[in-house]
């Protein structure tokens, strides 16, 4: 059977190109960028254009302003700590009840740990963001403020120029974990008053084990690594130079690739979302359908479970996901879901297809040929489904 | 990726008995759509005989709680309602060829299910015994309300013993630091209860004790005392084997409680030989087990040794 990637927005496959460019970095440039003799100089200037690179893709203002890190994770980690060193006698985070276990995890943490005020901001069944709640929270103790751009699960976009305003008014630095939006959206990070961002290499066809934490020049920074002096002090340990070498080319390929992703994978997603909802009853789309990513798709079929239609998808042929993959540990209904207070009946049902370019029109077919007749079996088999004529819709947000 | 056996993946893409049994005598219903899964047991009982001779099922889950219930209604049909309660969520999973650890509930809910649908078949009231509490272990289904129960009753004062009586953390262990807290919060009430010593109650702040029995030495006393050098003591094979036999008479009990025993059969250097028994064999937790009876030999013998389980013939 053919087989259907559309779980992107939880990893994408490496480009060949990026394979190709980091290739020689193994066995030929081998070197530590940090020594004094040729080996060392050859990889120190294919850093310098793998910085400019990314520099580029998320426009910001220096080159010097992207660290290195492991992925989205560390970036996370690294911005929320520094924060609370540098912005002395503040103890307050501001962040949200959607963001990623990233944020969230470290947040629960700190707050248990050392008695730092968590603030988690909630949203409306669309996903968006409360802003007056925020307003509110923030106050002369806000060290700092972290939310995401685009959400993982439903694709909804934040507005984070404004976010970021409203921070730097109250004096605390804003972060924001755009590992989703980087590469499928277009950002001029050097036009906002965002302090600082995570990107991931893995959602935009480099490898995993690499992001980036972009640092606005002038903001005070503390590493949560130490060691070496590589990123300028702020990130140590040996550079991963083929991977930095491939998020490099990635992010000059993502941004090649960006209008392609504005239109016809957008094209895509919303065939797929319209044959959806047209053919199978008792179904809708999360997110905020006017501000969302143009590849995702998070669509909810009620009165049956994720795990059991992600099961027949894969017979099928089709790699999807339920929730965030980064909770399918868990049975716990998404926590994005529940915060948009979508229904148990229908929160557990949620599937995720998140489209990249590298998807084409055949592979919407395949799911649209699929799909009904894998709920029409699971929904014969749940005892809350009594038939569609008798079934009513728990939750059904306007959605064109 | 769930790693689900060929018999799971059977049941669950051609489950067996599903849909609504018309004229049923006796309907079970437990879970709650907003748990993740719900399963409808429907079964029709020959009244001369007590025979259940017909079953069906409707669930609302994942593919291991549809392969469960669609296993339960193979296993049941055919037996006598007596006959029908002896099965236990194990030997479901055992029927199955096993389920992964995190999706042991599911066999939980259709061994639960059964006894719903009988009591509703003899006019009984069944009561779902299952507090409402937030589940500590997920892999178990262990509330905290279970894990207190057992720290009291038992005077608990470390995570292991914890994982001894209730399993919980012994699946993923993600839930350690929870458990922990509970540990902490019922020794110190404990204390001041005046039913446990101070000195003996967990000690978050004591990284170390975490992961050590309290008021144990680390090596046994049988270990001899002719320590050259500093070096650790060298034990002959027959001090070795009589601590080994020692560790496993320790164990052995909290095995016996699930139905399975573990023997000593052979010493070979630091390779230590066991035949796990009874409900062990084939159960998905043998390896935690190993693990359990591994560290406890560690512990007494206090140098590395690897147990290795023997196959029954």
């Amino acid at each position: 059977m053919r087989p259907v990637y559309l779980d992107n927005n939880a990893t994408t496959r490496v480009d060949p190109e990026v394979v190709q460019a980091m290739l020689p970095f193994f066995t030929e440039q081998f070197g530590n960028a940090s020594s004094m003799h040729a080996f060392g100089a050859a990889v120190g200037d294919a850093m310098r254009t793998a910085r400019k690179q990314v520099q580029e893709l998320i426009g910001a203002e220096f080159d010097h302003e992207i660290i290195f890190t492991s992925g989205g994770t560390e970036s996370d980690n690294s911005a929320i700590l520094s924060a609370l060193e540098t912005q002395v006698g503040r103890d307050e985070i501001i962040t949200t009840m959607v963001e990623h276990p990233g944020i969230l995890s470290l947040c629960d943490h700190l707050a248990k740990t050392r008695g730092i005020t968590v603030h988690k901001i909630g949203v409306d069944s669309m996903g968006r963001l409360d802003i007056e709640a925020y307003r509110k929270a923030l106050g002369p103790k806000t060290a700092i403020v972290s939310m995401m751009w685009a959400n993982n699960e439903t694709g909804t976009l934040f507005p984070v120029d404004l976010l970021a305003e409203l921070a730097h008014e109250a004096g605390a630095l804003f972060h924001t974990d755009a590992v989703q939006a980087v590469g499928k959206i277009a950002i001029d990070i050097k036009s906002t008053e965002i302090d600082m961002l995570s990107l991931s290499g893995h959602k935009l066809h480099a490898p995993k084990g690499i992001g980036a934490l972009y640092v606005r020049k002038g903001v005070r920074f503390r590493p949560m690594i130490r060691g070496g002096h590589q990123e300028r002090g702020r990130r140590a340990g040996t550079e991963n130079v083929p991977a930095v070498i491939g998020l490099g080319k990635a992010s000059e390929l993502a941004l090649k690739h960006m209008a392609d992703e504005q239109t016809r994978v957008k094209a895509l997603r919303d065939r797929l979302e319209k044959g959806l909802l047209q053919q199978v009853g008792n179904s809708f789309v999360t997110g905020d359908p006017t501000n969302r990513l143009p590849n995702t798709c998070n669509i909810a079929f009620e009165y049956i479970e994720g795990e059991a239609i992600l099961l027949l998808l894969n017979k099928a042929g089709i790699a999807a996901s339920s929730g965030s993959a980064c909770t399918s540990g868990s049975l716990e209904p998404s926590h994005v879901l529940r915060a948009m207070k979508v229904p148990y009946t229908a929160a557990h049902g949620a599937i995720r297809f998140s489209f990249c370019r590298d998807n084409g029109e055949a592979d919407v077919d395949q799911v649209l040929e699929a799909v009904p007749a894998i709920i029409a079996k699971l929904r014969e088999l749940s005892p809350f489904w009594q038939g569609a004529d008798k079934a009513p819709a728990v939750f059904n947000p306007t959605f064109a | 990726m769930w790693d689900y056996t060929d018999k799971v993946k059977e049941h669950f893409f051609n489950p067996k008995n599903s849909g609504v049994l018309e004229g049923a005598d006796g309907v079970g219903d437990v879970g709650a759509i907003s748990c993740g899964d719900a399963l409808r047991l429907m079964i029709k009982v020959d009244k001369e005989t007590d025979v259940i001779t017909h079953a069906k099922f409707q669930t609302f889950g994942c593919g291991s709680a549809i392969a469960s219930s669609s296993a339960l209604t193979e296993m049941i049909i055919g037996k006598t309602i007596d006959e029908a309660m002896n099965i236990t969520n194990q030997d479901i999973a055992d029927f199955l060829g096993g389920l992964p650890p995190e999706k042991m509930h599911c066999s939980v809910m259709g061994y639960e299910a059964l006894r719903a649908a009988v009591a509703n078949y003899k006019g009984e009231e069944w009561a779902d015994d299952h507090e409402e509490g937030a589940l500590v272990c997920k892999c178990f289904g262990v509330d905290e309300g279970m894990i207190e129960r057992a720290i009291r009753g038992n005077h608990l004062t470390t995570v292991e013993q914890i994982t001894h009586y209730t399993k919980a953390g012994g699946g993923c262990s993600t839930c350690a630091e929870a458990i922990e807290d509970v540990l902490t919060k019922t020794n110190k009430l404990m204390v001041e209860e005046g039913v446990l010593a101070a000195s003996e109650a967990f000690d978050p702040t004591n990284a170390i004790r975490r992961s050590a029995k309290p008021n144990q030495p680390k090596v046994s006393p049988l270990a001899p005392t002719t320590n050259h050098g500093g070096a650790p003591a060298k034990l002959t094979t027959l001090q070795k084997i009589k601590l080994i036999e020692q560790a496993i008479e320790e164990i052995r009990p909290f095995l016996q409680a699930d139905g399975g025993d573990c023997q000593l059969v052979d010493v070979e250097g630091e390779t230590v030989y066991v035949q796990l028994s009874g409900s062990c064999v084939g159960c998905q937790m043998a390896s935690v087990t190993l693990n359990g009876v591994q560290e406890k030999l560690v512990e007494k013998l206090g140098f590395l040794v690897r147990v290795v389980p023997v196959k029954n013939h």
